[in-house]
């Protein structure tokens, strides 16, 4: 009986043949990250050794990461000492894949994982952000945990206690019709299966849109799988999946491959042709309320936001900039755009893309979470409705329980921060 | 065991940790500190368990879905802070782990019906809704997540975990093969 992906990639995490869905094991975990709540993480690792007169030590410095993304720069000195915290403990332990607020290496977690080459494929990897089913894309078992759980892993290099979850397989065929995109495919995706559908499960993405698809795109479908519940999103690796690790990641040494079985049991097989997709919107307050984009056009928008580590790379903000170029934002809109990492900031930089958003009218802000969970950097006003190309929409996630966010590609929010209201990209701006 | 208590909030479907603990006060860690957020965006129950007039082993009442969303630990701490009493449809998958990690009492009974105010008895098996009438099945936890609960949450889990690694040279692959 053949395996699904998750299923291999937990066969040699635990050294065996095969496993099997619901299996309880230990997986030995590839790669941590954590980013400000590693302050959590700390707090709890040390109660773990307190009172045993043994030193608390994490059990393997190379596995961990700890990047500053989620309020940056420091927007209380209680973050700041947070930080200060995290900065000492990953010099005091030698972590050394510690990415700090800079301009030369910081920015959003889930973009600095792939770009520095960390996750690899079969990597069983744990991150205390829910976000962490990026990494799917890569073709790892990559899930969030809370602190409590990260400070486990530190302590033993183990996660504890893992159900093997069941697959839900989606292939995916058909061209992308012209203003379509993988974060449509996604939201499409969500809406059909609900904000649960996928609870406790992964969700296989296969299928020829899927081949041909960029890293970027995958990361994606990978990041919001968790708006379905899913544990993980994941992407079998292929020719794609190395051109990215060698070529834009900067990896050298060899890379090894898994597939999942041809004959593999998946508990649901799900499938869709995008060649008449249309851009879809994710409508508040949660992520499955998703609408075909005529059914909202025309909502009056004061605040768009492009960014975050769904949409905030290099190709979301080349097709913003090649919307915005020569045109304005419209008056009393506010438009917000945060690269996703100083590296694509850099580039984004060289390209002119930020010459142009800031001609336009809107304002770059440095690589960070920013205004999508609603911390600092673009808070709503009472009644405020905001476009944003990031990944949940849920009631006060930008900052007011009176506002509303809407979810949409870069190209449908680039378009509709011209007009001022919400518009269909295939319509022009 | 047997707990009588009262519902003295009840949530819809899809109850994002963004409601249970919103985003704004992350930088909050200490469990001493993280209460006085709870739902912070509902004044009228902020107020209430903050002029602590919610007693311990009171009952919240979730729809489906309850705790969605961000891994923030904050939301289950918040809760356990004031020793509330969750009782849902079901759970999303890292709200579940982070209250079973913490020790946040949390209850799984897929067909619960009870409104605020209702008296309430939580068995081992059932919970009964004592101004209905009705009595809802409870669903057991994944065993391996129960193995947590009986340690008294993860820390001391992982401590004894920890100490028997130090002891003797210890490798974990398999621990079970149970199915639940």
């Amino acid at each position: 009986m053949g395996m699904t992906m998750v299923e291999k990639i937990l066969a040699r995490a635990t050294g065996q043949k095969s496993v099997r869905v619901n299996d309880v094991l230990e997986p030995v975990v590839d790669l941590a990250m954590s980013h400000e709540n590693a302050a959590i993480v700390i707090n709890q690792f040390q109660e773990i050794y307190k009172d045993t007169g043994i030193e608390a030590k994490v059990w393997d410095p190379s596995k961990i990461t700890l990047i500053f993304d989620h309020r940056v720069p420091a927007e209380t000195s209680k973050t700041a000492t947070n930080q200060e915290k995290i900065r000492k403990f990953a010099t005091q332990q030698g972590i050394l894949k510690f990415h700090d607020i800079r301009g030369d290496g910081g920015g959003i977690c889930h973009q600095i994982l792939p770009e520095n080459g960390y996750v690899r494929p079969g990597y069983v990897v744990v991150g205390t952000d829910s976000h962490t089913t990026s990494h799917g894309a890569m073709g790892a078992f990559s899930f969030g945990i809370g602190g409590t759980e990260m400070s486990a892993v530190w302590s033993l290099g183990h996660a504890l206690n893992i159900e093997v979850p069941g697959s839900i397989k989606v292939y995916v065929e058909g061209e992308f019709p012209a203003h379509v995109y993988p974060k449509d495919l996604i939201l499409h995706l969500i809406g059909l299966l609900t904000a649960e559908g996928a609870n406790f499960k992964v969700i296989e993405f296969h299928g020829p849109t899927i081949k041909k698809m960029s890293t970027s795109g995958r990361l994606v479908l990978c990041n919001m799988s968790v708006e379905a519940g899913a544990t993980s999103g994941i992407v079998p690796p292929d020719e794609e999946t190395l051109r990215y690790l060698k070529e834009e990641a900067g990896v050298t040494e060899k890379i090894e491959m898994m597939s999942p079985d041809p004959d593999a049991i998946y508990d649901r097989e799900i499938k869709i042709n995008v060649s008449k997709l249309v851009p879809q919107v994710a409508c508040p307050h949660t992520v499955d309320n998703v609408k075909p984009i005529d059914q909202v056009v025309g909502i009056k928008l004061n605040q768009i936001v492009v960014g975050s580590c769904t949409n905030g790379r290099l190709d979301d903000l080349g097709i913003v900039a090649g919307i915005l170029k020569g045109k304005k934002v419209a008056k009393n809109v506010r438009m917000i755009i945060f690269p996703a990492s100083s590296r694509i900031y850099r580039e984004a930089l060289k390209k002119g893309y930020l010459e142009i958003f800031m001609e336009s009218g809107a304002v770059v802000m440095n690589p960070g979470c920013g205004s999508c969970l609603g911390v600092h950097q673009g808070a709503l006003a009472d009644g405020d409705v905001a476009l944003a190309t990031t990944n949940r929409n849920f009631k006060g996630r930008m900052g007011n329980p009176k506002g509303e966010v809407y979810l949409c590609s870069p190209e449908t929010a680039a378009v509709s921060a011209i007009t001022g209201v919400i518009t269909d990209p295939r319509k022009g701006g | 065991m047997s707990i009588v208590s009262k519902v003295v909030f009840k949530v819809d479907d899809d109850i994002s940790t963004d409601i249970i603990y919103p985003g704004r006060f992350m930088a909050t860690v200490l469990p001493s500190e993280t209460l006085q957020y709870a739902f912070a965006d509902n004044e009228a129950f902020n107020k209430k368990l903050n002029a602590k007039q919610v007693p311990p082993n009171s009952i919240i009442i979730g729809g489906k879905n309850f705790g969605c969303g961000s891994s923030r630990e904050q939301a289950a701490s918040t809760l356990k802070g004031h020793e509330l009493i969750i009782v849902a449809k079901h759970f999303a998958r890292i709200f579940l782990q982070n209250s079973i990690n913490l020790g946040l009492k949390m209850i799984i009974c897929p067909d619960i019906d009870a409104s605020e105010g209702d008296d309430i008895e939580i068995t081992d098996a059932e919970v009964i809704n004592k101004t209905t009438g009705k009595r809802f099945a409870i669903q057991p936890l994944p065993k391996a997540r129960q193995a947590i609960v009986d340690a008294g949450g993860l820390i001391p889990y992982a401590r004894k975990r920890m100490l028997a690694m130090h002891g003797t040279r210890y490798t974990v692959n398999r621990i079970n093969n149970q199915k639940f």
